[in-house]
């Protein structure tokens, strides 16, 4: 097997006496999609963060193709930003800005590229994720939920990141948009060949876009293996989680992270 | 009894020094990454507009308001004397040394400060700057230095405008109410006006501008937890940027004119 592109040793958080992450090991290879599931406050997102240099952890390493990226400097970080793409919960859309504004920020603002040439590389993004040019023009919040989802996966995309992020993507959709959100992000992974880490709480989901799912608890990771062998795992917390069940040994999180 | 009032006393001092401190360091990665490109010159050029143009109308409300009810003001306790001559130039030296840089960053502080920590602390709980942030762009160098460059460069023209409508003002009650010559009036307004008077005001402008700006972003920047956390962020950004306006112009006007 190949160096993994994505590698974390013992990665530890805490946000004052709470411990969020007690001590992560994960890898991810180059080209896998990864799902990490969980309940609300898990750590799920403060992991991704952490992977992202969002947050910096307080112990343990992080290494992206093989470089540690824990106490990189501002210059270095970008550059390192630079392989990232992410879709984050809510969207994150700048609502100032025009939807073909959005997607075409990072080739405009960090890559330097002519406003024209973007405005058609963000057209062509738009139509990969099934929206024509004419929602380009529109402001973010003329949109709705399913649609600005879409938009933000374009968005993400958009500089043909090798690494994609996505936070909890069908959150707050129907059925129908989340499935359609589902394809468009497996269909989206593969087409750039890229690495995929995703986090969600929707089994559906993760057994769509993801090859392999690790199960995250009280700031451990408990199971990890390939998503066909989720069903028959033995182990009592995964069942619980999968299975949707109110009795178990989980214990739901009181107090958001 | 002595023991919790020391104690809370102790905690007060604590969280105080540690907000300077964060305050501080905010500033300070601010103007180094503001310094360093690339620089986002459409959105300087943007909150420009936003902080001088914008406040125009309000701006000059304040001053021309003011410059009158000084005029009127100084001529109730200057004609017991019957020293009505020095009524120009009290309202000239009174709108470019005082009263222009500091009503005129009182308002902008309530409508500008409070707009950019509502905008910066929305764009945080909506993860906005965490996606600036994963486009390789420095929310420091997009968001933050700008609204800080444009404020320096911006208030000091505000206040210069507002120096000019407030003379104005003072200038039609002296003559249309107060029965001075226009001429006279404005010979005294300009004779006894100097340079530092309104260089005083306009460097105080250009501070009072950074402090707006400077915690206009620090609020919103660190404002978390939804609709509450921006509705106190926007009310700290205005009520800490009025102290230090108040605060700075006191040592400002010792260090310009205590000798």
């Amino acid at each position: 097997m190949n160096a993994p592109k994505i590698s974390l040793r013992g990665v530890t958080k805490a946000f004052g006496a709470k411990q969020v992450l007690r001590g992560i090991d994960l890898d991810v290879a180059a080209g896998e999609s990864a799902v990490v599931i969980g309940g609300s406050g898990s750590g799920k997102s403060v992991l991704l963060k952490c992977i992202l240099g969002l947050m910096r952890p307080e112990s343990g390493s992080i290494e992206v193709d093989g470089e540690p990226t824990t106490g990189l400097r501002d210059g270095e970080r970008t550059r390192v930003m630079r392989k990232f793409g992410m879709l984050f919960q809510g969207g994150a859309l700048f609502d100032s800005l025009r939807v073909w504004q959005n997607v075409a920020f990072g080739p405009i603002q960090s890559d330097g590229m002519a406003p024209a040439k973007a405005r058609d590389l963000a057209m062509a993004k738009l139509a990969n994720v099934g929206l024509g040019p004419e929602i380009g023009e529109l402001f973010p919040s003329e949109l709705s939920g399913g649609m600005q989802k879409r938009v933000a996966l374009a968005r993400a995309i958009a500089r043909e990141p090798e690494i994609v992020f996505f936070d909890e993507p069908t959150t707050g959709l129907d059925p129908i948009m989340a499935d359609v959100i589902n394809e468009l992000i497996v269909k989206c992974v593969s087409d750039l060949g890229a690495t995929a880490v995703s986090i969600t709480h929707d089994m559906a989901s993760a057994r769509k876009i993801g090859h392999r799912i690790v199960m995250l608890y009280d700031g451990r990771l408990i199971w990890q293996g390939p998503v066909k062998d989720i069903d028959h795992c033995g182990n009592a917390h995964v069942e619980q989680f999968i299975n949707g069940r109110a009795e178990g040994p989980i214990r739901m999180q009181v107090r958001r992270l | 009894m002595t023991i919790p009032v020391v104690t809370q006393l102790g905690r007060m001092t604590l969280a105080l020094l540690a907000t300077i401190g964060a305050v501080t360091s905010f500033a300070a990665q601010a103007i180094r990454q503001g310094l360093q490109p690339p620089y986002y010159r459409r959105q300087i050029l943007r909150q420009m507009l936003e902080i001088g143009y914008y406040s125009l109308p309000v701006v000059g409300l304040t001053a021309i308001f003011t410059g009158m009810v000084l005029a009127l003001q100084s001529h109730t306790g200057f004609a017991r004397f019957s020293a009505e001559s020095a009524i120009p130039n009290v309202v000239v030296v009174s709108l470019t040394r005082e009263l222009g840089p500091v009503l005129a960053g009182l308002m902008v502080a309530g409508r500008v400060g409070a707009a950019m920590a509502a905008e910066i602390g929305t764009m945080r709980v909506t993860e906005q700057i965490d996606a600036l942030t994963t486009l390789s762009t420095d929310p420091f160098k997009y968001l933050v230095a700008p609204r800080l460059i444009a404020g320096i460069l911006t208030l000091p023209v505000l206040v210069l405008v507002a120096d000019i409508i407030g003379v104005l003002g003072g200038y039609l009650v002296g003559v249309y109410k107060l029965d001075f010559n226009d001429a006279t009036y404005l010979r005294n307004t300009v004779d006894f006006l100097q340079f530092q008077d309104v260089l005083s005001g306009l460097v105080k402008a250009a501070v009072f501008g950074f402090l707006i700006t400077l915690m206009g972003c620090y609020h919103g920047y660190t404002s978390k937890g939804g609709a509450q956390g921006v509705g106190a962020a926007t009310t700290s950004a205005v009520v800490s940027a009025s102290i230090l306006i108040l605060t700075s112009n006191y040592f400002i006007t010792e260090a310009f004119f205590a000798r």
